[in-house]
């Protein structure tokens, strides 16, 4: 309707104003962050000097492949776990009643209040040989030695996982919210079992659920820093920590710049092949 | 010699449903459909029938009571083993699979052949005549195709049994009457059970062989829909299919199937009463706006009145007027649009009248 459309475009302030609110934003985004993150990248061709030596790196020294992959790795159980995990969470979240459903949101999101440092000492001391897990299984007589779980890759995953599982839940949650169970009902009354209903309606509807989750946690874990630091005990290097050894230590500004703008070039890949496939924007609520 | 009694195909027994404990959704419930019926279940929304045919399906199981089909005990036989094809109120089509994927679903979960499964795919596309769309996506389909597809899908498997929950609320008024039509010749054409839930009385009135009407989880009456609209047996049956006018009046002497009653504003009314009340017990009066007579014709009758037109309104097929009498102003009378009728003007004086079997007395 015309009448309508005239109503609103009069009523719109002029842009101008707009600009004036969002531009000490705008500006410290630009500052803080645009310029340090193009000054990142051009270190990574300068430093030491001009050219792709340092890109090269990638395929020719194995303590950069090593970290690499082991970041892959870790990256890729982190999400597998944490979507086998959150799955059963946010599928028990629908089926709860709306009290229980919101006291178990609580509960997922309580992590989100204590800092990544905190848990992470926590799950040094739960872990440790000397810790209630270990101290009660032992206890119980299940076994003998003390099994080791953290300063390894097992306590880098535990550690991860926990971070991770929130993201996990809240986006398979939310996919799934937007299910009808009447399909699943639709399903049953057709003769299908529980488990065909689920695994012939339910699942595959849950699929762009699956994939953006997965792809949050794996993004979000590739660039993981403080958990795999402190529960690794040095021994799980990862990307993120490579770096910051190349930035603070061997002072290899260019290696360092090289594999934080490849971190970046690949998340950025990653975002745009989901891109295609899914309505990225839509998965993450935006 | 003692003829057969056909089996009904669907017997509730006693059945009573209460969620919470304290509040009974159905109650007291004893109902039957016979075999290659179609059977409505009519009323407002909590009135018990969507209940009932949930419990029928297997959603819900009954607090009390039994339901058996074909004869077999079937409140403990868990949804997916009781072979009863449902459609959904939002069609409930799987959004993840093409419309053959859809209408094979049921074939495929019972393990049917590959081949036998295309043939009867292809059969049920033809049924509801939706050939040459297998390979579409539901939510490419109008609502009416989808619709279709939702009723192909429940037919395919070959159930003792559908059942229908509102199918038809999400469409606009042409599509749904034309659907009504489709699915009652369906229902002929295949010589199926079926029980169809709905709250609108002309839905129901134009597929049934036989309405349930149900208020409060209780179930009012079970008849044609003709005996229904003709002889409703209380009050609500009365005031929920159709329009009529409901007089308040105490009963003053009854003998067999008739009585007379003593309206509020003192008048004499003779009426049928299909169960017997005692002198002095309150009924109403419930008497069709399209059986009152106007004018000379109301001379003969045994109920004549007088009475004044308040407001006359032309409705194409018919006029509908609503006049003053027995100190209420809201008595409607309808008038078939004939060859040579009268016109009327608000405000003149008028006789009405009907006949004795044309109005019956009624408690809640």
């Amino acid at each position: 309707m015309p009448s309508q459309s005239d109503a609103r475009t009069e009523w719109r302030p002029r842009h101008g104003a707009y600009w004036l609110i969002i531009l000490p934003a705008l500006a410290m985004l630009v500052l803080l962050y645009l310029v340090p993150l193009a000054d990142v990248l051009v270190t990574s061709v300068t430093d030491p000097k001009p050219g792709l030596d340092n890109y090269m790196l990638v395929f020719t020294s194995t303590s950069v492949q090593k970290a690499l992959l082991t970041t892959l790795r870790i990256a890729a159980l982190t999400t597998l776990i944490a979507l086998l995990l959150g799955y059963v969470v946010a599928y028990a979240m629908r089926a709860a009643g709306s009290r229980r459903q919101r006291l178990m949101l609580f509960c997922v999101l309580l992590p989100f209040w204590i800092s990544v440092l905190v848990r992470s000492f926590a799950w040094i001391a739960l872990l440790g040989s000397r810790g209630p897990v270990n101290a009660g299984l032992m206890a119980w007589g299940l076994i003998d030695e003390p099994l080791p779980l953290v300063r390894n890759e097992t306590g880098v995953l535990i550690g991860m996982v926990h971070v991770m599982l929130p993201y996990a839940v809240l986006t398979l949650y939310a996919n799934m919210r937007g299910i009808d169970v009447r399909l699943v009902a639709a399903a049953r009354s057709l003769g299908a079992s529980r488990f065909q209903a689920f695994r012939m309606v339910f699942l595959p509807l849950t699929r762009p659920g699956l994939i953006g989750a997965g792809t949050l946690v794996f993004i979000l874990s590739l660039g993981f820093y403080v958990t795999p630091a402190l529960l690794g005990g040095g021994k799980v290097l990862m990307i993120a920590e490579y770096v910051a050894v190349q930035i603070n230590d061997t002072l290899r500004w260019g290696l360092g710049t090289m594999l934080a703008a490849t971190l970046m070039l690949s998340v950025l890949a990653a975002l745009w092949a989901l891109s295609r496939i899914l309505d990225v924007k839509r998965l993450f609520g935006a | 010699m003692l003829s057969p009694v056909p089996e009904p195909l669907v017997r509730f027994v006693n059945v009573r449903k209460s969620y919470d404990g304290t509040v009974d959704a159905v109650r007291a419930l004893n109902l039957e459909v016979a075999r290659s019926e179609f059977l409505t279940l009519l009323g407002p929304s909590g009135s018990g029938k969507t209940t009932t045919l949930t419990m029928l399906a297997g959603f819900e199981r009954p607090t009390e009571g039994r339901i058996f089909v074909d004869g077999e005990d079937i409140t403990d036989v868990p949804v997916e083993k009781r072979g009863i094809g449902m459609v959904f109120q939002n069609y409930a089509l799987f959004p993840n699979m093409t419309v053959a994927e859809n209408i094979a679903f049921p074939l495929r979960v019972r393990g049917v052949s590959r081949g036998e499964m295309a043939s009867r795919v292809t059969r049920a596309l033809s049924m509801v005549r939706l050939e040459g769309f297998g390979d579409r996506r539901p939510q490419q389909l109008s609502g009416g195709q989808q619709q279709r597809v939702a009723v192909a899908r429940a037919l395919v498997f070959e159930p003792r049994l559908i059942l229908l929950d509102e199918p038809l609320g999400a469409l606009d008024r042409q599509l749904r009457e034309q659907m009504q039509y489709e699915l009652k010749h369906l229902h002929q054409r295949l010589d199926i059970t079926m029980v169809y839930v709905t709250h609108d009385q002309v839905e129901a009135m134009t597929m049934s062989d036989r309405v349930a009407v149900f208020s409060s989880g209780a179930l009012r009456q079970v008849d044609e829909p003709r005996r229904l609209y003709e002889a409703p047996a209380s009050l609500f049956v009365a005031r929920f299919l159709g329009e009529s006018n409901a007089l308040p009046a105490t009963v003053r002497r009854h003998d067999g199937g008739s009585c007379v009653a003593a309206l509020a504003s003192g008048e004499m009314v003779t009426a049928l009463m299909p169960a017997p009340c005692a002198p002095g017990s309150p009924v109403h009066l419930v008497v069709r706006p399209e059986k009152i007579l106007l004018g000379k014709a109301a001379q003969g009758s045994p109920n004549r009145f007088a009475a004044r037109i308040a407001e006359v309104t032309f409705l194409g097929d018919q006029t509908r007027l609503r006049l003053v009498a027995f100190g209420a102003d809201d008595f409607i009378v309808k008038l078939a649009n004939t060859a040579g009728q009268d016109s009327f003007t608000p405000g003149t004086e008028i006789d009405i009248g009907w006949q004795a079997e044309d109005c019956r007395a009624l408690s809640e």
